[in-house]
């Protein structure tokens, strides 16, 4: 069978080689805090862990705190279940990640930064120890009072989240913090800190370099500039793909897709599932309107076709959270134990059909309540798979 | 003075300061906002989420114990958003909890248990996910026992464990479904640093951490004719028991509690505050005869400042935190121990009963009693020197039992031998109390004088602050005592582990120097002891101390060495302080024991 695929476009930004990082910083450096702050809010850049945050307002708010002792972190506990592009960002343009750090530390002030590194990611260590000793170099040469360190995660899922991350690298139980008070005001060692996913910082380099007219350019109203996709499952092209926001589901499918395709779980198993019928009505950034919802992302994009089973899909999903919830909070953690259960009994038929009914408005309860990030979205699955393909959760 | 912040909530206004919280906003409006992993005396987790509210604007709800207030903002307790939310969280946490309330040492007493009959929490909709746990239950320790089953994960025992206590003997283990309250390698409570103080117990909202009961033990040997049954009671439980049985937190109520010990069928109602009038002579002079070692002898071994060793929390505590300081303990027992060893020889003989045949019991405020008692040295008499120890919670127990009214009892006396005590025994109580009640023997040993305060009361040493710091200048001494003169007698009191681990960690740097400690392991001394009643908090605290203090100053006889029962002890048995009698039935030694 041959089908003429209409090919959204691809951007070539982020993984670009790009060999100018001395430069970029000096005239970066170079510039006012208030200028460079100016840049990012103008840029439009979200956060691109999943949330959104707009990411020049973040180093405003911690720029504005008057205190000694500040820190910059770059995520990269990596952990959503579908997400891999981070990886790839640290493995070939580490430089990027680490110019938009250090930028960042001298708006803020700060003198140290921290590259908090998903556990199973050790085997990035030796190459990235050597892009940091290159990197130090760097801002010797520039005059910058700023180093980076690597800390290791140990494989919680629940540390990607920023508070559990603080509390992860200060030695402790990683368990989310209750906000407010902020990281911005309140984050690492209790000092304002900026905490900033890989691709974020990776962006901030483009914006320097390129200036925030030009990232503007890309995506759409609220959704601004490239995003970095990691492409999974029934697809024949399965990878990183870095594309502009603001498409719809259904080009993205009629570009990944193997022409079978029955949904899309957009944003890891933290996220939404698509399916075919809101392909078109669907669209891919951050709140912004466009022809119907638009979802986040942390750039996970999950694509099944007509062979899966949505009960495994979503088994799957449930069986993961039951074990990665931190446990501290009661919607999140026996939440997901009921969702799990719940769902087998249905499918059992030891619960009636109308027992998802119950789950569902458990759900909202999850989605309202739970403590952090995670336990709020955790049930985002649930409640999209269940609500879609409802029989395959019967029978 | 602070700024005010103005919110409302449910419509009404209301200006509290920066800083504070809903729920402390909505306390100060009278409105109720259930709670379970809130507690005043810890920090904040908002990790049980039942106490979330709406807040205009807000597409989540907050939870009301974490969340400060801010200007304008606007909050409602009561939308059904808000209560079909509890509800399921309510809900959801007895899926993961054993139910069977009827057979729980709590029940009656349990948070969760109010909470759900409070939103009629009839039918469980959800999955019971209670037969797939593989709960364990830790019944090894001879004073505290941990059931998970019905733990709710509040986390308020890790927290009292950790912050108010320093000892960190329970921590939160594994993740997810999996998560749970445990030990270091999830060993037994009694194989690790556990002090046993209780503190946990009266912290836990539900029956997940419970005292080990003696109850039907006690009540068995009230049953065998063969027995002789004595029991003694701490200062501390005639400040508490009234509290257990539905009085206001402190309420005196010795009388009621000796007459109702009677009517238990106890052969013999005694009081520990005889012994603890014993403590005061012998570890006083303990202190006296260390600092003329120290002061006279130059002798460079001796151990100061000297720690009071009465609470068997702290006890466990330094040796096993601070092992090198085990020789600045004084060796004395507790007031317990005393009376246990003395109840089964002195008491013995006095009244003629052969001491096999008696069982001695002691109501004690106190958890950590339980162990004290159960230690393998404490049998200076021959025999087990304190075969029961219960808790003023297990007393009330078993006066409800024993459907005695006790709001309604005549005040009755203790029986003698063995059954009076000085005012300065009671404030043993009381944070501060060994302290003052030591001094207001010393100072008038050495010379001849009373302490020179008003009505006896030594007010610095007095309060519930976290290190109180009192010196005496000792003047005039009499002739035997002449190598004090014009020393100033350092002192220092605690209260609290956490409190404790500062002062010592304050001795070890060499920052203070001290000559006398007085550690008490909970807060506010015995009377916030993990025996006492729960719910407390520090008004509660205030209020009991209040009560030990009015009872100290009602009593005729307010110091150690004027108790008349004291004086015949030593003249017809124990011959004098620290003699050869004494060493062998009042003094004991200490352990070394794991960090962990």
């Amino acid at each position: 069978m041959t089908t003429t695929k209409k090919q959204l476009h691809r951007i070539d930004l982020i993984f670009k080689n790009e060999q100018d990082c001395k430069e970029i910083l000096r005239n970066a450096l170079a510039r006012s805090n208030q200028e460079v702050i100016n840049e990012m809010v103008n840029s439009g850049l979200k956060g691109r862990g999943g949330a959104g945050f707009p990411t020049g307002l973040k180093w405003k708010l911690t720029a504005e705190q008057k205190v000694d002792e500040k820190f910059v972190i770059c995520n990269a506990d990596e952990g959503e279940p579908g997400t891999f592009k981070d990886r790839e960002i640290l493995t070939r343009v580490p430089h990027k990640v680490l110019s938009g750090m250090a930028v960042c530390a001298k708006i803020i002030g700060a003198r140290k930064g921290y590259i908090y590194l998903r556990g199973e990611y050790k085997f990035l260590v030796p190459n990235l120890k050597k892009e940091l000793r290159r990197f130090h170099d760097i801002l010797d040469e520039l005059g910058l009072d700023f180093r980076v360190e690597i800390f290791m995660g140990s494989g919680a899922y629940i540390c990607g989240e920023e508070s559990a991350l603080f509390e992860s690298m200060e030695g402790k139980r990683g368990e989310p913090r209750n906000k407010p008070p902020f990281p911005t005001e309140i984050g690492y060692m209790d000092k304002p800190t900026v905490i900033n996913n890989v691709e974020t910082l990776a962006h901030s380099y483009t914006i320097l370099k390129y200036g925030a007219k030009k990232f503007r350019e890309l995506g759409v109203k609220d959704s601004r500039g490239s995003k970095v996709f990691s492409v999974s499952g029934d697809t024949p092209i399965p990878g990183i793909y870095e594309l502009e926001l603001g498409m719809s589901v259904q080009d993205f499918v009629d570009d990944f897709g193997d022409g079978d395709t029955k949904a899309v779980q957009v944003g890891g198993a933290s996220g939404f599932l698509v399916p075919r019928k809101r392909f078109g009505k669907t669209s891919i950034g951050y709140q912004g309107k466009l022809t119907g919802i638009s979802l986040p992302t942390g750039g996970s994009m999950m694509i099944f076709n007509s062979s899966r089973s949505m009960y495994n899909v979503l088994n799957n999903y449930l069986d993961f959270f039951e074990e990665e919830s931190c446990g501290q909070c009661t919607p999140c953690r026996v939440g997901c134990q009921q969702l799990l259960k719940g769902i087998k009994a249905v499918k059992r038929g030891e619960k009636p059909a109308s027992y998802l009914d119950q789950l569902l408005k458990l759900t909202d309860t999850m989605k309202l309540t739970a403590k952090c990030g995670l336990g709020q979205s955790v049930a985002n699955s649930f409640s999209s798979i269940v609500e879609n393909f409802r029989e395959e959760m019967i029978y | 003075m602070s700024n005010m912040v103005n919110l409302t909530i449910n419509g009404i206004a209301v200006s509290v300061e920066e800083g504070k919280t809903i729920l402390e906003a909505a306390e100060k409006l009278h409105i109720k906002i259930p709670t379970l992993c809130y507690h005043k005396d810890l920090c904040v987790a908002g990790n049980c989420r039942v106490c979330v509210v709406e807040q205009v604007g807000n597409n989540k709800l907050v939870a009301s114990c974490a969340m400060p207030v801010s200007e304008g903002m606007e909050i409602n307790t009561n939308t059904l958003k808000v209560r079909n939310c509890r509800k399921h969280i309510i809900e959801l946490l007895l899926t993961e909890h054993n139910e069977e309330c009827t057979k729980c040492y709590r029940n009656g007493h349990c948070e969760l248990q109010e909470l759900s009959a409070e939103y009629q929490i009839t039918n469980q909709d959800f999955i019971d996910l209670v037969p797939d746990k593989n709960y364990t239950v830790d019944r090894i320790s001879p004073a505290i026992e941990k059931d998970d089953s019905k733990c709710i994960r509040c986390q308020r025992c890790v927290r009292t464990c950790a912050e108010i206590q320093s000892v960190g003997a329970i921590a939160v283990a594994h993740k997810g479904s999996e998560m749970k309250i445990s030990t270091v390698f999830d060993r037994a409570l009694d194989e690790v640093v556990c002090t046993n103080c209780g503190q946990c117990i009266v912290h836990c909202p539900t029956g997940a951490l419970t005292e080990k009961s003696y109850v039907e033990k006690v009540w068995d040997a009230i049953a065998d004719p063969e027995t002789h049954v004595v029991v003694q009671t701490a200062p501390a439980v005639r400040i508490g028991l009234g509290e257990e049985l539905g009085f206001e937190p402190g309420t005196r109520v010795t009388g009621k509690m000796v007459s109702a010990l009677r009517r238990l069928g106890f052969d013999s109602v005694l009081d520990t505050d005889f012994t603890a009038d014993l403590t005061i002579m012998e570890e006083g002079t303990e202190l006296l005869t260390r600092l003329k070692r120290a002061l006279v002898e130059d002798d460079p071994d001796v151990a100061l400042p000297m720690a009071t060793s009465c609470s068997p929390g702290w006890v466990k505590y330094i040796e096993h935190k601070y092992p090198e300081y085990l020789p600045n303990l004084s060796t004395c027992k507790s007031p317990q121990q005393m009376f246990g060893a003395l109840a089964k020889t002195y008491y013995a003989k006095n009244v003629k009963v052969d001491p096999q045949n008696i069982v001695s019991v002691s109501i004690m405020p106190c958890t950590a009693k339980k162990y004290e008692a159960n230690r393998p040295e404490m049998k200076d008499s021959g025999y087990k020197d304190v075969d029961f120890v219960l808790t003023t919670r297990e007393l009330a127990v078993m006066i409800r039992q024993a459907g005695i009214e006790f709001e309604k009892l005549n005040d009755e006396s203790f029986d003698s031998i063995m059954g009076t005590g000085s005012g300065a025994a009671v404030i043993f109580g009381a944070t501060g109390g060994v302290m003052e009640a030591a001094l207001r023997t010393a100072y008038e040993i050495v010379t001849g004088r009373e302490v020179p305060f008003d009505n006896l009361e030594i007010l610095p040493v007095r309060g519930l602050e976290g290190v109180k710091e009192a010196s005496i200048k000792i003047e005039g001494t009499v002739d035997d005592w002449k190598f004090l003169e014009g020393v100033e007698l350092k002192c220092a009191i605690t209260n609290g582990l956490e409190n404790a681990h500062q002062l010592m960690n304050n001795i070890k740097n060499g920052e203070s120097f001290y000559h006398f400690i007085e550690i008490m392991a909970c807060p506010g001394g015995c009377l916030g002891g993990g025996g006492q009643p729960y719910p407390v908090d520090d008004e509660v605290r205030m209020k009991r101390m209040q009560a030990i203090y009015n009872e100290d100053s009602d009593l005729p006889i307010r110091k150690s060495h004027e108790n008349p029962e004291i004086v015949q002890i030593y003249k017809e048995f124990l011959e004098e302080p620290l003699s050869h009698k004494s060493h062998k039935l009042l003094h004991t030694t200490y352990v070394k024991r794991e960090q962990y």
